[in-house]
């Protein structure tokens, strides 16, 4: 495949002159409203990280309920209040809302706010060489969308009649009634205005990110030659782009069944000692309409992190990623699926069974690019000579969790099977582990691994090992058990397990599930710590201190708004030429032209050098076929 | 006082982490780091995934072993048995691959740890082998996909026409069955605007004369060996049929009937006899979200075989008899059938019917 790119030389002239009218700013303009995309990536770190934190927090006091039923809570209501029982017992209501705002922040707030919000700002301009984001205003508009639906939910935690509580699916007519459970009142509107308000700093971004990649690439950054950090965040915002409005139109429809007397989703209902007047309307509507972003929102949140993995450890293996063309594919193909494969989670909602056998089809073929993923990291590493920086470690715990939760994504996705697994903990962690741990661990490896570059110093990495050790094996120990008890058939969102007999069992493994929960929760304060102590107090960064060979290493040490002083670089290679044969060192530059490497260059390669000298105006730069 | 004591110490542990953290750092730098490519704890991290894995596979492996009894679930239903030797199946393929990939990606990382002077193999793809692992994950999810797909359609399909059906109905938080009744076997009409709060708890429409001998039950009495077909639905939000013991799981959705075939295969008793356990109850559980008492939202359910099933349906007492105040709802030309077939009056035509069917037999 031959690319031509075509780069008109003053352009970037032009962002100069742009770059310099944004260094006068003051504290307001350059910390706060920034324009800048790296400052903008690390508002979104910041906020992800105290919703990550809150988030987990949640789930540990559920997980308290769950692993120890008779604990007092009482030392809980400080914080709770009235939501602690007279009997010092958490309220099954609002063990439901707890459950609800642990899946609402982690999905959406973290994990694809925290994540993409963090390193796709960051990442896209510096990695494709370019000056910012191709709207720099839209990008802080982004972050300030994001802030005030923040703000709006989390408001809504503090709520008399309590947050949300229907589950993060949040399924009508139970979010629709508040006569149906508490949360559906206010704390219901809160969350669709805060969703409303999330969805449009999604699109913000994700319009930014499409345009920033397709028209701001320097000069020989041409596709086959971007990280595959770049394609993953390429794909997610596509993905976003075209099923967040969808649900967006959702939350709407849903909003008017809430407060206009609509009918699109209720029908047939008494409630309360008195029927309704809705005819007409479905349940079911909705969660197509929940799940085809829903299903895309899995890979929203998965997609950059398996981005970020496949640069990590590429680098970190001292090898080109294996099969780079194949992982751009196979994601490619991931992304496509998505889209067509969102009724796997309502094989049982009393959809029409060929439906079912249709999107069992669809949704088991995903698996294979899925596995070819698996099948390129690990051949990756073989015959590498691996350095286990803390990313590197992150990265690896990512493969570890994708295989492990992705291989239960083969029984969930057979819909004979997943009659007795659907809605049980088995489904807790398969996505756990595939969706959830897997995209948080690769959003703490893009932190270790891009922390000098945020900050100009280094995180400490003795403190990075802890870390990662208490967290891979604390989520194991997490989510492991779960299985078997989702085998059991225990149903998730539930309070408690005693009133059924079949379910009597297991009282042991949800304890250490518990302590587990705990531990690992605990563990993340050694990445607070090692992540603000390094901020301020950090051994001072190198500018490349993994010998990575893509751009954003060739910046200053803390590149200002502009990111390259002077001209932009310009790209020669791929970014994974890693111990290329004959090659002095074990790696290669993007911004190393062929010209200077006779002594490892392939033969194709070669033909590469004549054009390389025809650099200056208007230049045309024709890519050969290289791999 | 208490808390406090507790908050201080808290405090001091780690004033403690902290100056160990800070100590240790003074150390390293005042020994001179060596400035390699790799610390010395690369090594250890490798060895450490090597460890991990042989744990944490021994305790997979023993575990799912020594436990097998306390999480699969017994079996009693004909369906369930095909659906379990498919989570089987499943579930040797995807462990046999789990365990082959983790060990030779944790035996890689090891063995590629970092060394100096090593240079890595700069190996940037291979066709075959991607051809390999695109095309064998292709063939052997094909297959479980046939295989799913052909027990998928036999469960949904239509049920028989000699199908008992029992229709279960989801409210905040209780599950109530209705029997069509022993005169007629059809369920009678329901309408949601009909449901009162003074005895109509189902929305029967009482000018379906279907109506007059369904009885209620907050038992699920199902006959063995008997094709049952549940029909659900809900009265406010959604719920979730789950039988564990019988893989029957299905949502009971407002305004939108839905429906379950099984074949149950052991009574109670027998189930009872086979675990050994006297105390055993078969459950029905919401799987759902659906408000406050969700974990609380059970059924009883009891298997029984075909006669002592209909004994006791004929020993049920109908809805309307139950209810006699809903007469005035019957039309007056329908109230004379609604009194005998909801068994108020004794059936004047039972003694011809059993004449007739003496002289039938002869």
């Amino acid at each position: 495949m031959a690319t031509t790119d075509i780069h008109i030389h003053h352009e970037t002239e032009h962002h100069d002159d742009h770059d310099h009218e944004h260094h006068e700013g003051n504290f307001w303009t350059t910390y706060i409203f920034s324009q800048d995309h790296k400052v903008i990536a690390k508002q979104f770190l910041i906020t992800g990280i105290f919703w990550a934190l809150l988030g987990g927090t949640l789930s540990v006091i559920f997980r308290l309920q769950l692993g120890f039923p008779d604990m007092n809570l009482d030392w809980l209501k400080p914080v709770l209040g009235e939501w602690i029982t007279p009997e010092g017992k958490l309220d099954p209501e609002f063990y439901l809302a707890l459950v609800t705002m642990h899946g609402t922040i982690m999905v959406f707030f973290v994990l694809t706010a925290g994540l993409s919000g963090t390193f796709s700002n960051f990442l896209i301009p510096l990695q494709i060489g370019a000056r910012d984001m191709a709207s720099g205003f839209m990008n802080m508009l982004s972050y300030w969308f994001f802030f005030l639906s923040s703000v709006i939910m989390f408001i809504s935690l503090f709520l008399e009649t309590g947050p949300a509580g229907g589950g993060w699916t949040i399924y009508p007519p139970l979010s629709a009634l508040p006569q149906a459970i508490k949360g559906s009142g206010t704390g219901m509107t809160l969350w669709l205005v805060a969703m409303a308000l999330f969805i449009v700093s999604t699109l913000l971004g994700g319009i930014n990110y499409i345009t920033t990649i397709i028209n701001m690439r320097t000069k020989g950054m041409s596709f086959t030659r971007m990280p595959l950090t770049i394609w993953a965040f390429f794909f997610t915002a596509i993905i976003g782009l075209l099923s967040f409005p969808v649900l967006f139109a959702a939350a709407l429809l849903l909003i008017f069944d809430r407060s206009f007397g609509t009918s699109f989703y209720l029908s047939d209902i008494f409630i309360g000692g008195e029927a309704l007047p809705h005819t007409g309307g479905s349940p079911i509507l909705f969660q197509h309409l929940f799940w085809f972003l829903g299903h895309p929102e899995v890979y929203i949140v998965l997609l950059p992190a398996l981005g970020i993995t496949s640069e990590i450890i590429a680098t970190n293996s001292r090898k080109p990623i294996f099969g780079y063309k194949a992982m751009i594919g196979s994601m490619l193909f991931i992304a496509i699926l998505s889209f067509i494969v969102w009724a796997h989670h309502m094989f049982v909602t009393g959809m029409n069974p060929f439906l079912g056998s249709i999107f069992m089809l669809l949704t088991l073929i995903i698996a294979v690019p899925s596995a070819v993923k698996i099948f390129n990291y690990v051949t990756t590493l073989w015959k590498g000579n691996l350095i286990f920086t803390p990313a590197m470690l992150f990265s690896i715990g990512l493969v570890s969790f994708f295989l492990t939760g992705g291989i239960t994504g083969i029984f969930l996705g057979n819909s004979a099977v997943d009659i007795q697994l659907h809605d049980t903990y088995f489904v807790v962690a398969h996505f756990h582990l595939v969706m959830g741990s897997a995209s948080f661990f690769g959003m703490l490896a893009g932190v270790y691994h891009w922390f000098p570059k945020m900050f100009g110093r280094m995180m400490d990495n003795r403190l990075g090992y802890i870390h990662f050790w208490v967290t891979f094996v604390g989520v194991y120990l997490v989510f492991f058990p779960m299985h078997y008890i989702g085998i059991a058939g225990f149903p998730r969102r539930y309070y408690s397990w005693t009133n059924f007999e079949t379910f009597s069992g297991f009282a042991d493994l949800n304890t250490m599930v518990s302590v587990a929960a705990i531990l690992t929760l605990a563990a993340q304060f050694i990445f607070l710590f090692n992540f603000f102590y390094s901020i301020f107090r950090g051994k001072a960064a190198s500018a490349n201190p993994w010998n990575s060979n893509t751009l954003e290493w060739t910046t200053p040490r803390n590149p200002g708004h502009g990111n390259w002083v002077g001209e932009i670089p310009s790209v020669y290679r791929w970014p994974y030429d890693y111990s290329k044969p004959g090659a002095k060192d074990d790696f290669i530059p993007q911004t190393v032209p062929y010209s200077e490497t006779p002594e490892s260059n392939l033969p194709h390669e070669n033909e590469l050098i004549r054009l390389e000298s025809s650099g200056g105006d208007g230049s045309i730069i024709v890519e050969g076929n290289k791999h | 006082m208490m808390s406090l004591i507790i908050g201080l110490g808290v405090v001091l542990v780690l004033v403690i982490l902290y100056f160990i953290f800070r100590i240790s750092n003074l150390v390293n730098i005042a020994k001179g780091e060596k400035e390699g490519r790799a610390d010395s704890a690369n090594s250890i991290n490798a060895a450490l995934f090597v460890v991990f894995m042989v744990v944490s596979l021994g305790v997979f492996f023993w575990y799912s072993w020594a436990y097998i009894g306390d999480y699969s679930l017994p079996v009693a239903s004909v369906h369930g048995k095909w659906t379990d030797s498919l989570f089987w199946i499943t579930m040797a393929i995807t462990v046999a691959a789990f365990s082959i990939i983790s060990v030779i990606m944790f035996v890689f990382i090891y063995q590629y740890r970092y060394k100096e002077g090593r240079k890595a193999k700069f190996y940037p793809d291979n066709h075959y082998l991607e051809l390999a692992w695109t095309i064998i994950p292709a063939i052997v999810l094909a297959v479980l996909i046939f295989t799913g797909l052909r027990a998928w359609n036999d469960i949904t399909s239509p049920a028989s026409k000699e199908a008992e059906v029992i229709e279960l109905v989801a409210q905040q938080f209780a599950w109530t069955a209705r029997y069509p009744g022993v005169k007629d076997s059809q369920l009678g009409t329901v309408n949601f605007k009909l449901i009162d709060n003074t005895g109509n708890e189902f929305g029967l429409d009482l000018t379906d004369k279907n109506s007059f001998d369904d009885f209620k039950s907050l038992e699920l009495h199902i006959p063995k060996d008997k094709e049952v077909l549940l029909k659900i639905r809900a009265k406010d939000v959604l719920h979730s049929v789950f039988l564990p013991h019988f893989r029957v799981k299905m949502d009971a959705v407002p305004g939108m009937p839905t429906q379950f075939k099984f074949k149950a295969t052991l009574t109670t008793q027998e189930m009872r006899d086979k675990l050994n356990n006297q105390n055993f109850n078969y459950e029905l559980a919401c799987t759902e979200i659906c408000g406050r008492g969700h974990f609380s939202m059970k059924m009883a359910v009891i298997v029984e075989d075909e006669a002592s099933y209909e004994r006791w349906k004929a020993s049920q007492e109908t809805w309307l008899k139950q209810n006699p105040e809903y007469l005035n709802k019957v039309p007056v030309s329908l109230k004379e059938a609604a009194m005998i077939k909801s068994g108020m009056e004794k059936d004047p035509g039972s003694a011809v019917a059993e004449v007739e069917t003496i002289r039938g037999v002869n």
